[in-house]
């Protein structure tokens, strides 16, 4: 019982017989023509929305009538000066890319995550769940031990990727024993992770001694991850930690047997078990890997940047960006770093965007959903542009209750 | 292509299903040690570890009500030893297979009378009042029952609806806004429930006239619905505080009826909410089993080809439903700000949308089962601030928890063998 299908145009499935460079390129455009044309789409309801929602800029449609041209030179202004500020502090310097890659880099993580769960045909929203879980293991052995570097750094990034693994396999389990679908039960974990997490603040283990707000101690300095400088560019190694797991997911689902099981449980989990695989199993191991890569997330950010301590509902957004970066990335790890990257962008511009004009930092989910909305339905971008369907292999994302 | 196999085809080369149902055995033994294990805990921590010598009261009445229930006043600890033994027992029996097959009743009754233990040893030295817990248990299950009838009439349709939680959020601000503005409650109800149905006219075109997967359509409307509520939340309802001075219903009798005693102040001294609810159910029911309306409507979420081969207009049929039932995800998304706490408040539905979403699950699609999901569930939620309020020693982070507890316990037990609507999530083509 598998529902509607999500179109995967792009230059892995559109091999077979085109075989020459020029094709090849021809099928990478077709790949981007969707996603790029999803992008710009979001930006322009974005600006719509930043027109409409802004006191002035309404004043001066109330006098339409009077001055016409005033009207539309408030609202070119406000969007102009939006997403110029936006892009300053993103792109536009060199501090603004380096604090873009330092957003990107839980992203692309927790994408992953969701990413690899679509692949075996699961859909993972508790990727924010298992980032809180992620980081508050990450974080309690960062600031409770006093090791060397070279053991502690190591051994916290372990404790978070295995804290979000437990978390994501609980909703595995219960998804191959029970049947119970991972939408409900991740979303209920989601909640359960935030009050686990109020509860350890609380704790002495966990909050500085004298403070009494929702916040924990910073995390040692033997456990926090190097920083590296190209030249005025400067992240941490997280950055690189990213991009080995986008490796690793690949070659795990493109060139191992395992992931090809995952893969076929993915496209028909009857067949796939008909085929002699455990689907259960690969349900289980999905969803152990999925939470391991969001445990990651929250890792990266806990002994990275922007925060060294755990604080109430920690960067559990991420999770639901997540969401939106591994449909825009189609679900696969290439791609999910490019839509990771480029929500990097929104996210680091957005606070200078807010700073310079006042628009509230929420637009940027307001883009992201209006984005996921254009890529999950090609044909509704498709009817905007005039564009014929092109070919392509269309792949299930999700299941319905109960398969 | 329509052909259905009757049987799997025989020798598996994995002989666990998909999904893998217990066997009956391993089920009655396995429900027969959790009860055990309740009384126990019961036993232990409600009745010999309590103080001896500590009454607990059961208030029934309130002092404003026509008639007057005398107070139920017993000692704390026996209860809990008591129940506890009791729970015990039923426990083994079942293990054992003496109480044959009745699962589901051994162990909820062994839950109620937990429960009832909980009850008494929270409240040894003091009063709890059953009518506020009863009471309060109507009031919040009312957004989780009207979630739950509008994933009802989508799935009974065909169409897998996710977005009870977006549809309950923009129909909160939308209330708020709209209220404030006419200074009329009437004006915000319609205007939540507009909002909910062009919500749902939305997820219908998105999975029916563009066929997108129909959990990630319902994702992208939760995720727009907290994006674009935040935003102007932040950007208008704070900067103009007036427009969200909403103001809320209030409560009426209905006379004669309201002076029963129990019953009364209970059932027939309510806000519209629940009043609406009540009539939700009956009239749900009505309409679904017993109209052709009905019929249609479970026929194109049952077997679509099957409708469309008798001339019922499949597409437009998935339309309607899917309308109607953002129109009531829209009433339950006004509660929020017209009756819970009359203004709006930034993501405040908290998850309340997937709970209604599990009460869907765990009622089997049926009305009057998800109602009585939706009861469960706002009893643990109404039980868990009570329990906040009696001073308990569990830390509240994890009585706040419960709820979500509840729904996860509730999904992985029953989801096997609750059946969805066949077509349920599958696009149609018509051909």
């Amino acid at each position: 019982m598998s529902t509607a299908t999500v179109d995967a145009t792009g230059p892995a499935s559109d091999g077979g017989t085109n075989t020459g460079v020029g094709a090849r390129l021809a099928a990478l455009a077709n790949g981007l023509i969707i996603p790029v044309l999803a992008l710009l789409t979001a930006l322009v309801v974005g600006g719509l929305v930043i027109v409409f929602s802004d006191p002035d800029t309404l004043d001066e449609w109330g006098s339409f009538f009077g001055d016409p041209l005033g009207a539309l030179e408030a609202s070119w202004d406000i969007v102009y000066d939006s997403y110029r500020a936006l892009w300053n502090s993103s792109l536009g310097s060199s501090r603004g890319l380096s604090r873009t890659l330092v957003e990107a880099t839980p992203l692309a993580l927790a994408g992953l995550s969701v990413a690899f769960a679509f692949r075996a045909g699961l859909f993972n929203i508790g990727a924010a769940g298992q980032i809180v879980i992620g980081a508050t293991c990450a974080g309690w052995v960062g600031f409770t031990f006093d090791l060397p570097t070279a053991v502690h750094l190591p051994l916290a990034v372990l404790a978070g990727f295995a804290g979000g693994a437990a978390w994501g396999g609980i909703a595995g389990v219960l998804k191959a024993r029970t049947g119970a679908h991972e939408v409900i039960t991740t979303i209920m974990l989601n909640y359960i992770s935030y009050r686990l997490l109020d509860y350890a603040l609380r704790s002495d283990a966990f909050q500085p001694a004298g403070r009494d707000d929702l916040i924990s101690k910073p995390v040692a300095d033997s456990a926090r991850l190097p920083e590296v400088s190209f030249g005025e560019i400067t992240v941490h190694a997280g950055v690189f930690v990213a991009l080995v797991a986008a490796v690793g997911v690949w070659y795990l689902l493109e060139r191992t047997t395992v992931g090809f099981s995952l893969r076929s449980v993915g496209a028909n989990p009857n067949a796939a078990r008909y085929a002699g695989m455990s689907v259960a199993a690969m349900y289980v191991l999905a969803m152990l890997l999925a939470g391991g890569l969001a445990g990651l997330a929250g890792t990266m950010n806990i002994l990275g940047r922007p925060s060294f301590s755990l604080t109430g509902g920690y960067y559990s957004f991420i999770g639901f960006d997540a969401i939106a970066v591994a449909l825009l990335g189609r679900a696969n790890p290439g791609g999910v770093l490019g839509a990771a990257f480029l929500f990097g962008v929104l996210r680091a511009g957005s606070t200078g965007m807010q700073a310079a004009t006042s628009t509230p930092v929420d637009i940027i989910v307001v883009i992201q959903a209006l984005i996921i909305l254009f890529v999950a339905a090609p044909a509704l971008v498709r009817s905007i542009y005039r564009i014929k369907a092109g070919r392509g292999t269309s792949q299930n994302f999700t299941t319905s209750w109960g398969a | 292509m329509t052909t259905v196999l009757q049987d799997p085809p025989a020798p598996l080369p994995d002989d666990t299903p998909l999904v893998a149902d217990r066997p009956a055995t391993r089920r009655r033994v396995g429900f027969g040690i959790a009860t055990i294990v309740l009384g126990l805990i019961t036993l232990v921590a409600f009745g010999l570890g309590s103080e001896s010598g500590l009454d607990a009261t059961f208030v029934f009445s309130r002092a404003s009500d026509a008639v007057q229930i005398p107070d139920l006043t017993i000692p704390a600890r026996w209860t809990g030893i008591v129940l506890g033994l009791v729970i015990i027992a039923g426990g083994i029996l079942l293990a054992l297979g003496v109480l044959g097959d009745r699962i589901y009743l051994v162990f909820g009754v062994a839950l109620a009378l937990f429960i009832v233990a909980l009850l008494a040893w929270a409240a040894r030295g003091a009063d709890v009042s059953i009518i506020g817990l009863l009471d309060g248990t109507l009031f919040r299950a009312t957004p989780l029952a009207l979630g739950a009838f509008a994933g009802l009439l989508c799935e009974r349709a065909g169409v897998v609806n996710i977005a009870i939680e977006g549809m309950l959020l923009t129909a909160a601000f939308v209330a708020a806004l709209t209220a404030s503005a006419a200074d009329n409650t009437w004006v915000g109800l319609g205007g939540g429930i507009a909002a909910g149905a062009l919500l749902g006219a939305f997820l219908g075109v998105l999975s029916i006239k563009y066929q997108v997967d129909q959990i990630i359509g319902g994702t992208v409307i939760n995720i727009f619905a907290l994006g674009i509520t935040s935003y102007l939340g932040a950007r208008v309802l704070s900067e103009y505080p007036d427009l969200n001075q909403p103001g809320a219903f209030r409560a009426f009798g209905i006379p004669g009826l309201e002076r029963l005693p129990l019953v009364g102040p209970l059932l027939f001294d309510n806000t519209i909410y629940v009043f609406l609810m009540f009539a939700l159910v009956i009239g749900l029911w009505w309409a679904l089993f017993r109209t052709r309306w009905g019929l249609r409507v479970r026929a194109v979420g049952e077997h679509p080809r099957a409708a469309d081969t008798v001339g019922i207009n499949v597409l437009r049929t998935r339309y309607r439903s899917v309308m109607l039932g953002g129109a009531i995800a829209g009433l339950g998304g006004t509660w929020f700000t017209l009756d819970a706490t009359g203004s709006f408040n930034e993501n405040m539905t908290a998850g309340k949308g997937f709970i209604a979403l599990a009460a869907l699950i765990f009622g089997r699609w049926h009305p009057v089962g998800a109602f009585v999901a939706a009861l469960v569930f706002a009893f643990s939620e109404e039980l868990q601030t009570r329990l906040a309020l009696l001073d308990t020693p569990i830390p509240s982070d994890f009585l706040l928890m419960t709820p979500y507890i509840v729904t996860i316990i509730v999904v992985a037990g029953l989801v096997g063998r609750s059946r969805a609507p066949a077509a349920d999530g599958e696009p149609y083509v018509v051909e």
